[in-house]
């Protein structure tokens, strides 16, 4: 066996700055696609034709597509057609938050969709505006069935988020094979992100169940 | 204070109200009943338009109802409506199921929504309650709470649509109490039921639908002694 984890001592730093850089998008990109999602979310249960119709097709393309293509898409096909000069980071952001957007309006309406009917009408009865109705009362119910789902959901984000080393993006796996490349030994970089990728999502579904904890009024 | 003008109402092929036509005054207790799928709960909620009228019109204070042009909102605020299985906000304790629309949709200050709810808690027998999540209540509690929730908002008139059904029957009382201290206060109330006791003792009125008319309306007493359809005799004997 031809292991020695001293030799990648030196670089360490410059491997651990990759999580700030992983999870710098990640974050952004959760948010993104969460927001985005439940606007997707929204437009899919509307009565209008049209919003519906945009955000089956919008869900449609981006889950019909590979994620690589997508952000090969931004980064190489954009500036070709724009010749705006699109950073990594950008391109990170606009393809793991489309692309989770997609998947979240799915889980979200579901979510929606399972909340009782009787507590919409229960609004309607006491004159609740539609806004107030989904912000205070549908959409914490429709939160916590789904939040399980969800978490699911930004853990397969932060994982694949190491898709962003194809574009040259310095995150935690691009810097692992640099590493790989100047030692001339890969399995110990990769083994130690690896092991990083591992903590970040333990920590992740660690946050989750403290928030469904939370979440859980008496049933 | 409520007219309701040849009101009809189809779901699909199915025509469940058929050309109805009466007026419920203020103050006046109404009762509907008439077999299951008489069309009972759907004339009730033709009132506050969770269901919307396919002819006819209802008149809520001389305001079209069905005209696209009322804000609806501004109706419902004027209409309590308790449930069949109660729909209390599982997400909120008690006294925010209370103060929930007034403060959002009326306007009212914490402090003075928060007053009002433990009035209307105590009148329904439930002060020790209000920091409780209502999973952790009877069934009798619950649309207790319902009631008083939709009193919060100080309505002109409450509907009731089935309020005892889903009760188990020892706690069909506690709430029937709730409603007839409610009906003594003067308060207009339309409430489909199948407690004829409740009907006959407390209102003022009663509609008898079947199959989506309007078969016979009148006071209780004549109606529960000598009813003038067949129909009504029918359903009557079996009931009673």
């Amino acid at each position: 066996m031809n292991l020695d984890f001293s030799q990648i001592v030196p670089y360490i730093p410059f491997i651990l700055e990759g999580i700030w850089a992983t999870l710098k998008f990640v974050i952004v990109s959760i948010i993104f696609g969460f927001v985005l999602g439940t606007c997707l979310a929204l437009c899919k249960i509307s009565r209008v034709k049209v919003l519906k119709w945009f955000a089956d097709f919008y869900t449609s393309i981006f889950r019909g597509t590979p994620l690589i293509l997508q952000l090969m898409i931004i980064y190489f096909a954009v500036p070709q057609l724009t010749g705006y000069d699109i950073s990594t980071f950008l391109s990170a952001i606009l393809a793991f938050g489309l692309n989770s957007s997609a998947y979240v309006s799915e889980i979200i309406r579901a979510g929606i969709q399972a909340v009782d009917k009787g507590q919409t009408e229960a609004a309607q009865a006491l004159g609740i505006p539609y806004r107030l109705m989904m912000k205070d009362l549908i959409m914490p119910q429709a939160l916590k069935n789904i939040l399980p789902a969800l978490m699911n959901e930004f853990i397969s984000l932060t994982k694949e988020s190491a898709i962003v080393s194809t574009i040259g993006y310095l995150d935690l796996m691009r810097r692992a094979t640099v590493v790989g490349s100047k030692i001339y030994r890969n399995f110990e970089p990769l083994i130690f992100v690896g092991l990083i990728y591992w903590a970040m999502v333990l920590v992740l579904t660690l946050l989750g169940k403290l928030v469904e904890r939370r979440m859980k009024y008496s049933d | 204070m409520i007219k309701i003008e040849n009101l009809s109402k189809t779901f699909g092929k199915n025509e469940v109200l058929k050309n109805i036509s009466t007026t419920i005054n203020s103050g006046e207790v109404v009762s509907i009943i008439g077999p299951s799928g008489s069309g009972k709960s759907t004339l009730l909620r033709c009132i506050n338009l969770l269901e919307t009228p396919t002819t006819g019109k209802v008149l809520v204070n001389d305001q079209d109802i069905t005209d696209s042009k009322t804000n609806i909102n501004k109706v419902r605020e004027q209409i309590g409506m308790v449930f069949q299985h109660f729909h209390l906000f599982p997400h909120m304790t008690v006294l925010d199921n209370l103060t929930y629309a007034p403060i959002k949709v009326k306007g009212e200050s914490r402090q003075v929504a928060e007053k009002k709810a433990r009035e209307l808690l105590s009148r329904v027998g439930l002060t020790e309650k209000e920091g409780a999540y209502p999973n952790n209540l009877s069934g009798g509690q619950k649309q207790r709470v319902a009631i008083a929730r939709a009193l919060a908002m100080e309505p002109q008139l409450m509907l009731f649509d089935e309020p005892t059904s889903a009760l188990d029957p020892e706690m069909v009382k506690e709430v029937l109490n709730v409603m007839k201290d409610l009906a003594g206060s003067g308060m207009t109330m339309v409430i489909v039921t199948h407690e004829m006791g409740f009907a006959k003792e407390v209102a003022d009125r009663v509609l008898f639908l079947d199959d989506g008319v309007l078969l016979e309306e009148g006071k209780p007493e004549e109606f529960f002694h000598s009813p003038r359809t067949n129909r009504a005799k029918d359903f009557l004997e079996k009931v009673l």
